[in-house]
């Protein structure tokens, strides 16, 4: 390996390290430092965190850092240096990183690995291409101005030469590698050919064949199977269990209690069964008999009473502007109204598991379907006693993230199990484990005033959010920014906070926050809309034409996803079929403006969702077949979600199993046709905006079609079947 | 334990199982055939589904030894260069997501093709109805049915 080596501290903060391999292969690595760590780091052993290798056959690989879990990552990111350096898509191919600290962030989660990528894969793409050209043009003796690449081949048509990209590693690798500040990156729509273009997933050849891809497909020699037992009720202590007598059943290798730890996100007390098929091991535990110690009986109906009880009371302000009490009894009308959501599941189709292998040498290897897998192997050196050098920790590709898989509690499972049995072994959670521990989107009441001028605009709004938490303070996925919209666009505006105190694990559901408080803000100023006489589009827009301090949304891009959304719907111009009629939300989060105008087809309370007209503005749509994927799926979690709870008794959830918490289906799903406003500002993810605006604008299409207000979800509460 | 032999995917092979181990688990702990997935383990969400003879079933509710003389198709065996013309129609109209499901949407909807080779929206929302997708790839399902439908007809209705 001969190494030739530049950094650049640039104000983007790029670095670039280009090496020729032993194999002929030119590798092209780039990444990005905090400026104190660039200070620290040493030339020597900075080592990049997104590799571009070009092999000796013309193939170009990358290496994908993060995990993917459907939101379309690993195609979107070949894709950009492949548009950057000029090469055929065929060409280029992408492999899965294990997790390792030199990457930098390798977790998946708020829409992030787009604007994080977006700049390290334009740099080391084009800084090849521009390498390449500048090789060959070396070897004619021309300049590089007078050459250009395409399609993996330099040309200068003034000689009529060419040379293919391989042919042009070694004097590539020769030269001074081009300073960051100086590359010519392409930015906007009008600079692309790949992308914006509809480009099908690399990892489908193996999902449509069957082939070995996932966390629960890995298979190794001398592999056990284990299921893992844990408290019925959150936070209870296991008193003994009949693990000698589970231990003789067939195929039962081992069983065991396993002591655990009092962190709900980490391991818990349970009894391990270990089996030579994972059947035996589930078989076994059907016999178990544990005597557990219950310390909590967390209740739905206890919830609701204690939220009937606070919304008496004033809450802690989280902001003020203005004057609000003074305003609303001034306000020429006020509109006042409460709005319900449940706990909801995260329901990834396929439930939690994790795959680990204890060495005698002290080395834990894991193969996890985690969002979040370097937290995965902290909490098993905390646990465990393993330092994070001895934990080698494998990316496998994700059935379904949506927030669940940041929380790593499988992974400490095998981890411990594995240490124990000294054998390699898959753990595999029940669909009935995965329900009933989850870490749940939490349920909220809203409690809404909102004061109109003779005009009817909205000068007052009042909010009175209650929520849960813990030791006062509110738990995770159950907070509301006090500068979230409408914050900032009404010169009167006040947010309150109550919380009850809960168990029930908790965390962060696809765009957490957003996907279940924007269903309560859309679906009520729908009413204050109506009962200030104006259009609800009309409203939103005049709501987004002032400004009153500081506020997060960029009122332009909300402005314009609302229009093109409501011009492609026909938004009170089209003349409509009898019994159909239409609602308009819209939502901003993780950098995404995402407005959608909903047709319904109503008979009596039985309500269908026909069709669904979507603008979408997240800067330059990079795959457009993955950013469309993204705004369909998401406004079908939408539909589904807003059909679905889960609730507690005696300190468990009800419900176990798709049987009882019923996903949409494909009859009920929507046709959807999805606009993309392709703006030049920096590309943002997509995983997280499509789904907020979903439930507000079916709710607002069915108030249209029903003159019945959703006010409680899910839509069965408020006596609407989907 | 039980001895079984399952003719899975055109070949026989013997398998030892316990007697009340479905056909889910024997593909995969056994055989390892993991291309047919654990999701709901009751027989509702379809992930498991293979076919047997030619009929969408649920491989997590079959006991293993009751498929014995039964023509069992897994995903592996569809067609493993992906050319049927349901994967091909997948990959074209690029539906999956995260991908776990799909193995039983490319079943039902094989075996839908091959009972009615242009079914209409009605008849596709029928007949997948079974089949739970957490992503939400029904939109793009439908379309990639009509699709592979016109594959098919092209090359003279074997689907």
């Amino acid at each position: 390996m001969r190494p030739v080596e530049q950094f650049t501290n640039v104000d983007r903060r790029s670095f670039l390290k280009v090496s020729l391999l032993a194999s002929g292969a030119l590798m092209i690595g780039c990444g990005r430092l905090d400026p104190e760590q660039a200070v620290e780091t040493e030339k020597d052993t900075w080592i990049p965190n997104l590799y571009v290798r070009i092999d000796t056959d013309g193939k170009i690989t990358i290496v994908s850092k993060n995990p993917e879990a459907g939101q379309g990552v690993k195609t979107a990111f070949p894709m950009v240096v492949a548009e950057c350096l000029n090469v055929d898509w065929k060409d280029v191919s992408v492999e899965q990183a294990p997790l390792d600290d030199r990457y930098g962030r390798q977790a998946i989660g708020g829409s992030w690995g787009t604007p994080d990528g977006w700049d390290d894969l334009r740099v080391a793409g084009t800084a090849a291409r521009q390498l390449l050209v500048s090789a060959a043009a070396e070897e004619w003796g021309v300049s590089p101005d007078t050459c250009k690449a395409e399609s993996g081949v330099v040309v200068h048509e003034a000689s009529g030469r060419s040379a293919r990209y391989e042919t042009l590693l070694e004097t590539a690798a020769s030269l001074p590698v081009p300073d960051v500040a100086d590359l010519d990156l392409k930015s906007r729509p009008s600079d692309f050919s790949l992308l914006g273009t509809f480009v099908p997933g690399v990892d489908n050849p193996q999902i449509l064949t069957g082939q070995p891809l996932f966390g629960s497909d890995l298979r190794l020699d001398n592999m056990l199977y284990a299921v893992f037992e844990k408290s019925p009720t959150y936070k209870g202590k296991l008193r003994d269990a009949n693990v000698e007598e589970i231990r003789k059943l067939p195929g039962v290798t081992h069983a065991f209690v396993v002591e655990g730890t009092d962190d709900p996100r980490g391991l818990q007390p349970g009894v391990a069964i270990v089996a030579t098929t994972w059947w035996e091991a589930n078989s076994a535990r059907k016999r178990l008999r544990i005597n557990w110690e219950t310390s909590q009986s967390d209740a739905s109906s206890d919830y609701e009473q204690q939220a009937e009880v606070l919304r008496g009371e004033t809450g802690e302000i989280l902001r003020s502007d203005g004057n609000i009490d003074e305003a609303l009894d001034n306000a020429g009308k006020v509109v006042e109204a409460s709005y319900y959501y449940p706990f909801v599941s995260h329901a990834n189709m396929e439930p939690q598991n994790c795959t680990a292998h204890y060495r005698e040498s002290g080395q834990l290897e894991l193969w996890a379907p985690s969002q979040n897998p370097k937290s995965g192997r902290a909490l098993i050196s905390q646990t465990l006693g393993i330092p994070e050098d001895k934990i080698h920790v494998n990316l496998m590709r994700i059935g379904g993230g949506f927030g669940r898989r940041l929380r790593n509690d499988f992974m400490v499972e095998a981890a411990w199990i594995a240490r124990e049995i000294r054998q390699p072994v898959q753990l595999q959670w029940t669909r009935e484990d995965d329900m009933r521990h989850d870490f749940y989107r939490p349920a909220a009441w809203h409690h809404f005033k909102a004061g109109l001028d003779d005009d009817g605009r909205m000068i007052a709004f009042d909010h009175h959010f209650i929520t849960f938490g813990a030791n006062g303070e509110t738990v995770s996925g159950a907070d509301l920014s006090p500068k979230h919209y409408p914050a900032g666009l009404v010169p009167n505006f006040r947010l309150r906070q109550s919380i009850i105190e809960t168990n029930v694990p908790t965390g962060p559901w696809r765009s957490p926050g957003h996907s279940a408080y924007c269903w309560s803000y859309q679906s009520f100023f729908d009413e204050v809309a109506l009962a200030a006489g104006h259009d609800p589009l009309e409203f939103r827009l005049d709501l987004l034409s002032r400004s009153y301090g500081e506020t997060q949304i960029d009122r332009q891009r909300a402005s314009d996803v609302l229009k093109l959304a409501a011009a492609k719907a026909g938004w009170g111009t089209r003349e409509l079929d009898a019994n159909h009629d239409l609602g308009i939300a819209f939502h901003y989060d993780h950098g995404g403006y995402v407005a959608y105008v909903v047709e319904v087809v109503a008979d009596g309370s039985f309500v269908e969702v026909e069709k669904v007209f979507a603008a979408v503005d997240i800067g330059p749509v990079i795959n457009l077949s993955g950013a469309k994927n993204q705004v369909e799926g998401g406004f079908v979690d939408g539909l589904s979600t807003a059909n679905l709870e889960i609730t507690f008794a005696n300190g468990a959830a009800q419900q176990s199993n798709f049987s009882d918490y019923e996903l949409l289906r494909i009859g009920q799903a929507p046709e959807i046709e999805c606009h993309f406003i392709q703006s030049d500002n920096r590309p943002s993810g997509l995983g997280e905006p499509p789904i907020a605006p979903a439930a507000p604008a079916i709710c607002n299409a069915i108030f249209a079609a029903t003159g019945k207000r959703v006010r409680t979800l899910p839509f069965s509460r408020s006596g609407i079947s989907i | 334990m039980s001895n079984v032999t399952l003719k899975i995917n055109g070949q026989a092979v013997t398998v030892d199982a316990p007697s009340d181990m479905p056909l889910l688990w024997a593909l995969r702990d056994k055989l390892n055939l993991t291309g047919t997935k654990y999701s709901c383990g009751i027989g509702v969400c379809g992930s498991c589904t293979v076919l047997v003879n030619g009929i969408p079933m649920r491989s997590c509710v079959m006991p293993a030894i009751s498929m014995a003389g039964m023509e069992i198709t897994t995903i592996e065996g569809l067609d493993p260069a992906g050319e049927h013309p349901v994967q091909k129609a997948w990959n074209e109209e690029d539906v999956p997501q995260c991908g776990y499901c799909q193995t039983g949407q490319i079943l039902t909807a094989s075996a839908l093709l091959r009972q009615n080779p242009n079914p209409s929206d009605e008849d596709i929302d029928g007949a997948m109805a079974g089949v739970l997708c957490r992503c939400g790839t029904y939109h793009r399902i439908r379309k990639a049915i009509k699709l592979a439908a016109s594959y098919a007809a092209e090359t003279g209705g074997e689907s």
